[in-house]
């Protein structure tokens, strides 16, 4: 094998073989729901190539190879980590927390007064901003007496890492955080932003898989769940809206990405107009 | 259309930053520091509906736009950010105080800027 890696060196980049291809995207689709199609080659090829230098694959074909030798988890998770999207950032289209903070919020308290507190889903929550941006939105409500309770959950170990430390960098903190929130919320420790704790303890973070049964993280008032079904196809996104469904109390809200709807997938959700959001409530 | 007036010493970060600012249907205007930044103020026929200001300029620098313009009738739709390598918290806090609406930290991203202009209400 390490002959034939000093050889394609010299050569060109080898391609990978079309039946390793249908493999790595069946590999994908079957672990995390994410569809990869022949459009997607040049993608598969520039996150994986890293994936399987690290392996000691020499280029795809061998990273196939090793997979199929060795079923272990870790570089299968890797694989699939690698083809995700992490992409998120603070208040990430600002109409939804307008919503929350000015009707969804106030209405679920209403409800939930002898808990006094909301349990709030932040699912494929990516490095976490999503779910701080709602816990400094919470704390600005100054609600006393009340709870937030996120859980953010995501399939990616590195993620969750970062969203658990609550570490920005300049570049993280300057997309669509107010900066007023900025010089409340974070402690500048050299070019790194921290979360304080007092944002940082509403939040707890848990590595689950969207495809799993939901059923063990209990039950919810309020879901986000955005940006990530875009990757998956019908049947699996139904799949993860009734999920969801099943996870909400009656009257709780599930927020979509600005692309993503309920519509021909999910017919029990009400689709409703909240402020400038569009919000899915459980009947 | 509506008025952006950018300020900042540097021709290069005025041009980029206009670039972005008029793909966003903004007529841009510039200038170099404070000084030149109120004399453009007092020119332009309209109202002036976003302007960008560095902190670090000759003349008269940011924070001291931001304070002359406290004492000046400001039209109330005039969302002010500003765009500086300073990013000290407690700098970020003096210039809240002093009336910037947002604040962005150099070097920034033609995302960021955009980001920021939504929480403003400036873009959908
Ligand atoms: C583009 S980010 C979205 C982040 C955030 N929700 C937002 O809207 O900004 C997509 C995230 O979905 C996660 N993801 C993809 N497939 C998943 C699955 N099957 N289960 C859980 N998380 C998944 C990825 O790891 C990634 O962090």
């Amino acid at each position: 094998m390490n002959l034939m890696n000093a050889n394609s060196a010299v050569a060109a980049e080898p391609k990978i073989e079309p039946q390793n291809y249908r493999y790595l995207c069946e590999m994908v689709y079957r672990e995390s729901g994410i569809v990869l199609d022949e459009s997607k080659h040049y993608l598969v090829e520039a996150r994986l190539t890293p994936v399987a230098r690290d392996a000691g694959a020499g280029d795809l074909n061998a990273l196939c190879n090793l997979m199929r030798a060795i079923s272990g988890r870790p570089l299968r998770d890797k694989v699939v980590e690698a083809m995700t999207t992490n992409e998120t950032l603070f208040f990430r289209d600002i109409k939804p927390f307008d919503a929350l903070r000015q009707v969804i919020l106030p209405e679920l308290t209403a409800k939930r007064r002898p808990v006094q507190t909301l349990r709030v889903l932040s699912a494929a929550c990516s490095t976490g901003q999503e779910a701080y941006s709602l816990a400094m939105l919470w704390k600005e409500m100054k609600i006393p007496g009340w709870d937030l309770d996120i859980l953010g959950i995501d399939l990616s170990d590195e993620v969750l890492d970062k969203a658990r430390g609550g570490r920005y960098q300049q570049l993280e903190v300057n997309r669509g955080l107010p900066a007023m929130y900025l010089v409340k919320y974070f402690q500048r420790d050299e070019a790194v932003w921290q979360i304080k704790s007092e944002i940082r303890s509403m939040a707890r973070w848990r590595k689950f898989n969207l495809l799993d049964d939901l059923t063990p993280l209990g039950t919810f008032d309020l879901i986000l769940c955005r940006n990530v079904l875009i990757y998956f196809d019908q049947p699996t996104k139904s799949r993860i809206l009734g999920a969801f469904r099943g996870r909400l109390i009656s009257g709780g809200y599930l927020f979509l990405g600005a692309s993503e709807t309920t519509l021909n997938l999910d017919d029990k959700f009400l689709r409703r107009q909240v402020a400038s959001a569009i919000a899915y409530q459980k009947p | 259309m509506q008025q952006a007036l950018i300020i900042d010493d540097s021709k290069a970060i005025r041009r980029i930053l206009g670039a972005t600012i008029r793909e966003l249907g903004f007529d841009v205007a510039e200038a170099g520091n404070g000084r030149e930044a109120l004399e453009e103020l007092a020119r332009l026929p309209g109202p002036v509906r976003l302007i960008l200001v560095d902190w670090n300029m000759p003349e008269m620098n940011g924070m001291e736009f931001l304070l002359a313009l406290q004492g000046r009738e400001r039209h109330p739709d005039t969302k002010v950010m500003m765009v500086t390598t300073e990013t000290a918290i407690d700098q970020m806090i003096k210039a809240l105080e002093a009336g910037a609406d947002e604040y962005i930290m150099k070097p920034f991203t033609r995302d960021a800027i955009v980001d920021k202009l939504r929480l403003l209400g400036i873009v959908n």
